[in-house]
């Protein structure tokens, strides 16, 4: 070890940007597309028809049993045979671990936003349903112009905290050989040698991106649980 | 022979001042009710005598101990002096028994022998020596607060501080824990009470404590408190026949 | 499908698939033990830290927290693996002369314990928390000390009061033990892959991993079920409030 060499880390720069912009894409998507997905799995586990409250309910504990880790190789490997099969082709389309990745995360933090949406939809209560259907409106209605609204601000904070989860997460698809933030970092550390200087800034970016953003989830929580909560505010 | 005495406490939580000036003295074997509007500064006051909360000027003094110096065991001054809350804070955990054991035990280094029979004696007083083995939650809320006085008591304290023992209680069960209190001051232990319950106080007390802002505004017999109102300060007299007006 | 495949026997060695992947089982398991003991000891330690009386000792919990939870659990194996060795000379030299299998083993069972140990703290904190001031309070006007405080009131109700969200930390932290593939420890998730590139019966061995995973999840889930209701005391149980 002679000295940390910092010049490493900048002539990697515009190499590590590139990585952090597809972690930040795929985060985004993954977020977006999981909480969408996670919402009607919420829905269908509080179903009161039994089927599709149980096959909603088994795939949310199948997900959250198994290591993220395993559910990427799964479907690094299931994605091309679903899409042969869908699009009825001669052989497995090549997907690639870059893109298989976007309908991992999707599909994988489905599971995670569920329980967090079917919390929020339970922290609503049922008076607000029964007031709701008592002026008339429709289940669906309710759903979206009562039920759905209070619950999402409810449950906001959470959901941003699993998001800042999922952006770290994201970091194992570099062992599927993919280029994100820490991929990238790995493969300029690998060629150059210079483990050290490498991981210890990987480490420091995430600790700064992640802790600001974590510290402005509390600040919005803290000043827009005021008033609601007397209990806690003192 | 002075119990408490208080010499010019004063506290600030930031720039608010809790606490102005508060000098008063409390003698041994005397009942003393504190009362006065929700925020005037009772339950910090009292808090302060076992230096649950911490003053910036002033001296404090029990049983000739100061409060506020540094060198002071406070660990031992607390096991001398009862206290009593208005949310009981039985230790769920605990059974009725462990919870009177557990400082006894602990602090006092009393035998597990010895202070399981000092706490049946003293449940039996409190009238819940069935209730021994039970935990916290399967008792009523006036049992878990004669529990909790039987707690302090085990520590064979020297004086009993009470902090709305009451308030959390409902109606009827209001009157088993008075009792409790009622038959601990007539034997004779030293009480400083924070209560609304002016019937209480009119049987038992000596003397009456009346706060406001922070500051002890009348500090009389208990005689001239509620039978000579038109010598009271205003808001002495707002606040009594707020009190007693239902 | 061929399921035959576990039985049949590894190209090089004389140990059946199902062996190796029990070896890679039997790593899992005891990466996630001692972990979960280094967990369990350095949470409840940060989280008194962080609701003591010392603020110096507070902010030092924070930090810790931040740390370990901003930053990925991957690159935390990378940074104890890779990294940590470079930083400091005695443990490099010993390091090249240990068994690779041993330094992989201590270097995933101090990330996994620690990283773990941030998510327990924030629980012990959250849960002493939750029991308010008054607990505190009547412990010490009784005269017990502070650590007498958290020994005999604090953390018996606090560990009663979060054995729910311990329980998912452990399965977590079983499941985190697959990212030890990374450093190359041969864990459960390492044979698997492994089985799969030499067998190329990738859904094969990806589908007994999975089940091995989701019964030692059931296992766990049913384990701290059965210390929760062993330990239950009326009114403590996430509802220590309502009591009042």
């Amino acid at each position: 070890m002679n000295g940390l060499d910092l010049e490493v880390i900048t002539r990697a720069l515009p190499w590590l940007a590139q990585g952090l912009q597809y972690t930040v894409q795929l985060t985004c998507v993954a977020a977006l597309g999981g909480i969408a997905l996670g919402t009607i799995l919420a829905l269908a586990r509080l179903s009161s028809h039994p089927v599709v409250a149980g096959v909603a309910a088994g795939y949310v504990n199948l997900m959250r049993s198994v290591p993220l880790l395993l559910v990427i190789f799964w479907f690094y490997f299931l994605v091309p045979l679903g899409l042969q099969w869908v699009t009825g082709a001669g052989s497995p389309p090549r997907v690639g671990a870059e893109r298989s990745a976007y309908v991992t995360f999707i599909l994988f933090e489905a599971a995670y936003f569920c329980e967090i949406v079917r919390a929020g939809i339970v922290s609503v209560g049922a008076g607000q349903q029964s007031a709701a259907r008592a002026l008339g409106l429709d289940r669906i209605q309710v759903l979206v112009h009562v039920i759905l609204p209070q619950a999402f601000r409810n449950m906001l904070p959470v959901l941003l905290t699993q998001a800042i989860i999922l952006f770290q997460d994201v970091s194992l698809v570099s062992l599927l050989n993919v280029t994100d933030f820490v991929g990238a970092a790995g493969k300029i550390a690998q060629r150059d040698g210079r483990v050290v200087e490498m991981y210890l800034f990987v480490a420091l970016v995430y600790l700064v991106l992640c802790s600001a953003a974590s510290a402005l989830v509390r600040r919005w929580q803290r000043t827009h649980s005021i008033g609601r909560h007397p209990e806690t505010a003192r | 022979m002075t119990m408490i005495s208080l010499d010019a406490v004063s506290k600030w939580y930031g720039t608010f001042k809790v606490l102005d000036a508060c000098t008063t003295a409390i003698e041994r074997g005397e009942v003393v009710v504190i009362c006065g509007p929700s925020g005037s500064g009772k339950s910090t006051l009292i808090k302060c005598i076992n230096a649950l909360e911490p003053f910036q000027q002033g001296t404090i003094r029990v049983d000739g101990v100061s409060v506020g110096d540094p060198n002071t065991d406070l660990a031992r001054l607390r096991a001398r002096v009862g206290m009593v809350f208005q949310h009981f804070e039985l230790f769920p955990h605990l059974s009725v028994l462990d919870n009177l054991n557990l400082a006894q035990v602990r602090v006092l280094g009393r035998s597990r022998d010895a202070a399981s029979e000092r706490s049946l004696a003293l449940l039996q007083r409190v009238g819940l020596r069935d209730q021994a083995t039970k935990f916290p939650a399967q008792l009523s809320g006036g049992q878990q607060q004669r529990v909790a006085i039987a707690r302090a008591l085990s520590m064979d304290p020297i004086a009993m501080l009470f902090d709305e023992p009451t308030s959390a209680l409902d109606p009827e069960m209001i009157v088993e824990v008075l009792d409790v209190m009622s038959t601990l001051a007539q034997e004779g232990m030293t009480m400083l009470c924070v209560t609304h319950e002016m019937g209480f106080a009119r049987r038992v007390a000596n003397r009456v404590i009346f706060m406001d802002h922070g500051a002890i505004v009348e500090d009389v017999t208990k005689d001239a408190f509620f039978d000579d109102p038109t010598a009271r300060s205003v808001r002495a007299q707002t606040f009594l026949s707020k009190i007693l007006q239902h | 499908m061929n399921w035959q495949i576990f039985l049949e026997t590894m190209p090089e060695g004389d140990a059946a698939w199902w062996e190796m992947l029990a070896s890679g089982l039997g790593w899992t398991l005891a990466c996630a033990a001692c972990a979960w003991v280094i967990a369990l000891a350095a949470g409840t330690g940060i989280g008194i830290a962080r609701t003591g009386a010392s603020r110096a000792a507070a902010r030092a919990a924070i930090i810790y927290v931040e740390l370990f939870r901003n930053i990925p659990l991957i690159v935390q194996f990378f940074l104890w693996y890779f990294v940590l060795p470079e930083l400091c000379a005695p443990l490099k030299r010993w390091v090249i002369e240990a068994d690779p299998s041993v330094v992989q083993f201590l270097a995933a069972t101090s990330c996994l314990g620690l990283f773990t140990s941030a998510r327990i703290a924030e629980q012990v904190r959250a849960g002493i928390e939750s029991l308010g001031r008054g607990q505190r309070q009547a412990a010490r006007a009784m005269g017990l000390s502070e650590a007498q405080c958290y020994r005999h009131v604090l953390l018996p109700v606090t560990f009663r009061v979060i054995m729910p969200p311990l329980t998912s930390e452990l399965m977590n932290l079983v499941k985190n033990t697959a990212v030890a593939y990374s450093i190359g420890l041969a864990e459960l998730f390492f044979r698997t892959r492994e089985m799969g590139e030499i067998t190329f019966r990738y859904f094969e061995a990806f589908a007994a991993a999975t089940l091995a995973y989701m019964v030692i999840a059931l296992a766990a889930n049913r384990a701290m079920r059965f210390i929760e209701r062993r330990i239950a005391v009326p009114g403590v149980a996430g509802t220590a409030r309502s009591a009042h």
